[in-house]
């Protein structure tokens, strides 16, 4: 596979604090990545060490081959950091000319992008003007002037109104659709699991996690049940080798799997031993709940250690 | 390098402000040559022409010329400050970096259109000045002409010189109106040291020397006070006036120290930072 950004050993010092410790991640071409963790969890900080504007303490970090400085290889990147900024005095098509002349790259794109983010008809309008949800589609029309090789995005929602996320995420997938890989920075769970398949995943500067966003934890799902008799199928599942953990809340029980089985053949078991399902779901736990998982065992492993 | 001086260009003259103050900055010495140079009648009681009393001669009309444009860089100097001020509370200057122009580039940007308006400023002043003299003067000969022609050279190394300071402050402290400041401040700051040296060395001087080496004097000894000279043109048997206002290769190298000094602490502020 071929390598776009290599990070190795990166940390950054604020002062006392650490924003980012001894990390280390690959992201190659073709994947939508995602970077997870919560707010002050060091994503931001190392986006920033990547895009030449927050100095590294330690380690080093190096775009495509190596072969390239990192401003020259910004030219071939597209990057939009939290807010949008542009100059407000400019018209849309002002700022995205501007931009052409830093990246050295022909101003023959600027229509097609402005219209595929919806802000054709706006494009004589100065930017101040503009709500936030515009000011970020203008982001995006021009981080994809150069036709990027990665596009970044760091909270690309934080702050739009319903009807703005759903325009940027429908941007994102039609971007992702067209093999661009992508780096996408959230603490938004569900947004990273709608586009992402790979997970890089941070808290006070560390690594947790990297890699396929369906093997973060070892799990074969679980099943939410619910029977008239409540108590007969319990003692089943306690007495069934393939059931691990089981919770109960009020009537629902959740059963978590030791081994991969289906929903169909744990109905028939249960049908065969005589009880009788009132609700069967076979689900697989949300980024969500894996995220949580996963930060809860570091916890408790960092405890007991 | 084409490249960045349209990049700045374009981030200033799209700008209302600034271009109002560049228009500004490049009229407003024509329109008070054209001034001084028309007749003014006092009410029928007497008129004065400046034409009349030798200032447009060459080769001292260059020397006049020059000083009082000068006065007119401050509006320019708006420019400059807000310029790197602008950058920074649009947050524009990250987002330039991360769009891939380096910090080298960036500070360059600045510092040729520097360069490229001072060269402008010099060759309008210079173009006028021999306009109106040629009008006005009453030698015509081309070998006085052009003596002392060094004077735009030193306009245009005090026009680079107090920019590139002014582009210096602003990258210090990131706002237009406290990069101001800092210049007042740095001009009293300079009258401490003339202060401090006098009390050393006991003469003035020896402090006046001193105080020759810092920025905002030595920008302003290239072209030192014409008043003395007009004076001397008008009674030369006054020997006591007499001063060097001559222009110095020295005078100019320690302009030109400066001025790579701020360009380059101004580079070294922006690698260092974090923003």
């Amino acid at each position: 596979m071929e390598p776009i950004l290599t990070i190795n050993n990166l940390t950054k010092k604020f002062g006392y604090l650490t924003a980012v410790k001894d990390l280390s991640f690959t992201i190659n071409k073709g994947n939508v990545y995602g970077i997870l963790g919560p707010n002050g969890s060091g994503k931001s900080t190392t986006l920033g060490i990547v895009l030449n504007v927050v100095n590294k303490t330690n380690g080093d970090f190096h775009w495509f081959d190596g072969n390239i400085t990192t401003h020259d290889a910004l030219k071939q990147v597209g990057a939009i950091i939290e807010r949008p900024n542009f100059y407000p005095y400019m018209t849309a098509e002002q700022n995205l000319k501007l931009v052409c002349r830093i990246k050295t790259v022909d101003q023959s794109k600027i229509l097609e992008k402005l219209e595929l983010v919806g802000l054709l008809d706006r494009k004589d309008h100065k930017f101040r003007t503009y709500s936030l949800g515009m000011k970020q589609r203008l982001a995006i029309a021009s981080a994809l002037l150069n036709d990027p090789e990665i596009l970044i995005l760091d909270e690309p929602t934080n702050g739009l109104d319903p009807q703005g996320i759903h325009q940027i995420r429908q941007i994102i997938k039609d971007i992702a659709a067209n093999g661009t890989t992508i780096l996408l920075a959230s603490h938004l769970l569900d947004e990273v699991e709608k586009v992402c398949s790979h997970v890089v995943v941070l808290r006070k500067g560390e690594k947790l996690y990297s890699g396929r966003v369906d093997e973060m934890i070892n799990s074969h799902g679980f099943f939410e049940l619910k029977a008239e008799n409540h108590k007969e199928l319990l003692n089943a599942l306690e007495a069934h080798s393939n059931i691990g953990n089981i919770k109960v809340e009020d009537e629902l029980i959740t059963a978590f799997l030791n081994e991969p089985m289906s929903a169909s053949d744990f109905n028939k078991l249960m049908f065969d031993k005589g009880i009788l399902l009132s609700h069967l779901v076979k689900r697989k736990e949300s980024l969500e709940e894996q995220f949580l998982q996963l930060t809860d065992t570091i916890e408790i492993n960092q405890k007991t250690a | 390098m084409l490249r960045l001086i349209k990049l700045e260009l374009q981030k200033l003259w799209l700008n209302k402000v600034s271009r109002i103050l560049i228009f500004v900055s490049f009229i407003l010495p024509f329109t008070v040559l054209v001034l001084s140079s028309i007749k003014i009648n006092f009410f029928g009681f007497f008129t004065l022409e400046l034409g009349e009393l030798g200032i447009f001669n060459f080769p001292i009309i260059w020397h006049i010329t020059t000083f009082f444009a000068s006065y007119f860089k401050f509006f320019f100097a708006i420019v400059v400050v807000s310029m790197i001020g602008n950058e920074y509370s649009n947050k524009t200057l990250k987002q330039n970096l991360i769009d891939g122009l380096s910090k080298k580039e960036f500070i360059l940007s600045k510092f040729y259109t520097i360069i490229f308006f001072s060269a402008c400023a010099t060759v309008l002043i210079g173009l006028a000045t021999f306009l109106i003299g040629l009008y006005y003067s009453s030698y015509t000969e081309a070998s006085i002409i052009f003596r002392e022609i060094e004077f735009l050279l030193a306009y245009f190394v005090k026009l680079v010189g107090f920019f590139s300071l002014c582009l210096f402050f602003g990258m210090l402290v990131k706002r237009s109106a406290f990069a101001l400041g800092f210049l007042v401040i740095l001009y009293i700051f300079e009258w401490l040291v003339f202060w401090g040296a006098y009390e050393a060395f006991g003469s003035a001087d020896t402090a006046f020397k001193v105080k020759n080496f810092m920025p905002l004097e030595s920008m302003y000894k290239l072209i030192d006070q014409p008043a003395q000279r007009i004076v001397m043109t008008k009674f030369p048997e006054k020997g006591d006036l007499a001063y060097d206002y001559a222009l110095h290769w020295y005078e100019i190298a320690v302009v030109l120290g400066w001025t790579a000094l701020f360009i380059f602490l101004s580079y070294r502020l922006l690698k260092k930072r974090d923003l």
